[in-house]
């Protein structure tokens, strides 16, 4: 599968690795939802770290639509609920 | 999955379909209009030659009826002068039928001609339209270009351009290598040019093989004199000199030989 880091590129993930990859998704998004901006910026950081560490970099020349995006590293707990809603911080 | 992974797709996607959507192009639908339109002017302007056509043949028609109207008259007054008043009132009842008919096909030859008078008229004001519809669609098409060009400034600071990017990278790939074709192809003329480089064909040859070719076609041309002098003269001793000027120029030949394989 391939997962877009925002601002970073793409990975190409196995999808025997989503098992480990979903309990964190899970985690970030409890926290998340709870405010818990200490919880969701470590948590955050694993997520990505997995990501880099388990997946394979697409080259810049390719051409794949991603299936699964994730916020950059820096992002705040905020700027991710924002995402998450209708408007979000993208228009359109 | 249902994390902040999924949703995050999920609502990229959803965006990503809008801004195709959007990006559906207009200058395609205004064309495909034009193009209709085209059409319709096309069916108008074969209505008019359909009914001039008919037209035409009424009038045909009429003629032919005419002159069978002013043959049965003739015929008529010849029966009378020939005392056959019963064959005159044939004739004359003939062409009161006759008559009948002209005066119908003269009605519906009026109705034709209006009608081709109307289509005519429709057809120019259509054209009118279409040529003006073209002009309109032309300054459409240019402030859509520059809007676009607008939109895409203001996309590329958001998260979808990001995914949209990817398409625009192929298209730069794609013109980088076109570029790179282009440069190579004009590389490798200049090369085979200034003979760097073979040509496979064989057709071009460079100068210096042409000067070898003449220079050993030269030695070729003397050695032959010789020989022919020395027929003439006879005798053995010229045998061996003309020998020992083979052998001269045998031991010559490797030395201007030599250029040719390096250039080889």
């Amino acid at each position: 599968m391939i997962v877009r880091i925002m601002g970073e590129g793409q990975v190409k993930l196995a999808d025997s690795h989503f098992t480990e990859l979903n309990a964190l998704d899970d985690e970030l998004l409890a926290e998340l939802e709870r405010g818990d901006t200490p919880g969701f910026r470590r948590t955050l950081g694993a997520l990505l770290d997995r990501v880099r560490e388990l997946g394979t970099p697409l080259p810049d020349d390719s051409l794949e639509p991603s299936e699964l995006i994730l916020p950059s590293s820096d992002a705040t707990l905020d700027q991710v609920r924002d995402l998450l809603t209708d408007d979000g911080l993208i228009p359109g | 999955m249902s994390g902040v992974m999924k949703r995050m797709g999920m609502i990229f996607r959803a965006k990503a379909n809008k801004a195709l959507d959007r990006a559906e192009d207009p200058r395609e639908t205004l064309d495909y209009s034009y193009q209709k339109q085209l059409e319709l002017l096309q069916k108008v302007r074969r209505g008019v030659a359909d009914v001039a056509t008919s037209r035409k043949r009424l009038e045909l028609q009429l003629n032919q009826l005419q002159s069978q109207s002013s043959k049965l008259e003739d015929q008529g007054r010849k029966a009378l002068a020939l005392g056959r008043e019963d064959l005159a009132r044939e004739a004359l009842s003939r062409r009161a039928a006759l008559q009948q008919q002209v005066t119908d096909l003269e009605a519906q030859h009026r109705t034709l001609q209006g009608e081709e008078e109307k289509l005519t008229l429709a057809s120019q004001r259509l054209q009118a339209k279409v040529d003006a519809f073209r002009t309109k669609k032309e300054t459409i098409k240019a402030t859509y270009t520059a809007a676009q060009a607008q939109t895409r400034i203001g996309e590329a600071f958001t998260g979808i351009s990001e995914e949209m990017g990817d398409v625009g990278l192929a298209i730069q790939r794609a013109e980088d290598k076109t570029a790179q074709l282009q440069a190579r192809a004009g590389a490798i003329d200049e090369l085979l040019a200034s003979g760097a480089l073979d040509d496979p064909t064989g057709t071009a040859k460079d100068d210096i093989a042409a000067e070898l070719d003449r220079i050993s076609g030269g030695t070729d041309v003397e050695l032959e004199l010789q020989r022919m002098k020395a027929e003439l003269a006879g005798g053995s001793s010229s045998q061996q000199a003309i020998e020992g000027g083979q052998n001269a120029a045998g031991t010559q030949q490797p030395q201007r030989d030599t250029p040719r394989f390096d250039k080889q």
